[in-house]
């Protein structure tokens, strides 16, 4: 059952493990699925002969599982924006927490503001973005 | 500016939510599609040069570890996504052929924090239905450093 606006509140967080323990073929599966066959993501001889330690998660993938936080809330089809900037690289092995906080409420619209964070288990924050939601009447 | 089709296809919505991790039925049986699956249209975009094209030499590895620097670095040492931004004006629906045009937004400049300058490009896709309206913008923001950082 999706959320409704009286159940909201400004402050109010909502967390979700997006991913745990990402493997390279979830990688892999996110490259074919996208079509973004960049090697840096699947090209381990690519991914290090590039100076990397190994093959690393797409920004784009990060942004798809975060989105689960919102999706899995709301419902799916309830964003009406989504913005990400990516800030540190998401390796495989890395278990993501995404985690959407209420910034700011709009009635008439029924219009909720949320800024999301997506942590990995060190603690690093390796996305931030923010989102708009139409919620249920 | 490139302009291209690009179709909700249901086997397409279905993987990228399996790619996603993603059970929610609704993307399962068509009802509904992923936030970011509108980034799946590099696939029918033609000249999309992250992915291998039949009589071009690929950038990846194969005999050799490494066979190239990434088309459309530039003259930057590396090129990252750096920022994306969606803007959903309806949602997509399953099954609808949406029409494409990606087109350059700005350029700016700023000082990295460990040394060069950090050159950020916008490209702007915009995504309309046989009316003709907005149903989805993006915005993808790319950054490059101008000398190695690493």
């Amino acid at each position: 059952m999706a959320l409704r606006l009286a159940d909201l509140e400004v402050g109010r967080r909502f967390e979700e493990v997006v991913v745990d323990d990402l493997s390279r073929t979830r990688v892999v599966m996110y490259a074919g699925a996208s079509g973004d066959f960049q090697p840096l993501h699947s090209d381990e001889p690519y991914a290090r002969a590039s100076g990397f330690p190994g093959t690393f998660a797409h920004g784009m993938l990060t942004m798809g599982l975060a989105a689960k936080v919102l999706t899995h809330t709301f419902g799916a089809d309830r964003l009406l924006r989504y913005r990400a900037r990516f800030l540190a690289t998401v390796w495989p092995g890395d278990t993501l927490r995404a985690i959407a906080t209420v910034r700011a409420l709009d009635a008439a619209q029924r219009r909720a503001e949320f800024s999301i964070e997506v942590v990995d288990d060190a603690g690093a924050c390796v996305m931030r973005g923010e989102a708009s939601v139409r919620v249920a009447p | 500016m490139r302009r291209f089709s690009f179709c909700v296809e249901p086997g397409a919505v279905r993987r990228f939510a399996r790619a996603l991790g993603d059970d929610d039925p609704d993307y399962a049986q068509g009802r509904a599609v992923p936030p970011t699956f509108v980034q799946s249209a590099d696939h029918d975009d033609p000249d999309y040069d992250r992915r291998p094209r039949s009589g071009e030499k690929w950038y990846g590895s194969a005999r050799e570890a490494r066979n190239g620097p990434m088309p459309g670095a530039g003259d930057s040492a590396s090129g990252f996504h750096a920022e994306q931004e969606f803007e959903y004006h309806r949602p997509l629906r399953v099954g609808e052929r949406l029409e494409v045009t990606v087109r350059e937004g700005r350029h700016w400049h700023k000082q990295g924090r460990r040394g060069g300058r950090l050159r950020f490009s916008e490209t702007i896709s915009e995504f309309r239905d046989a009316q003709g309206e907005l149903v989805v913008s993006a915005r993808f923001v790319g950054v490059g450093t101008e000398r190695e950082v690493r």
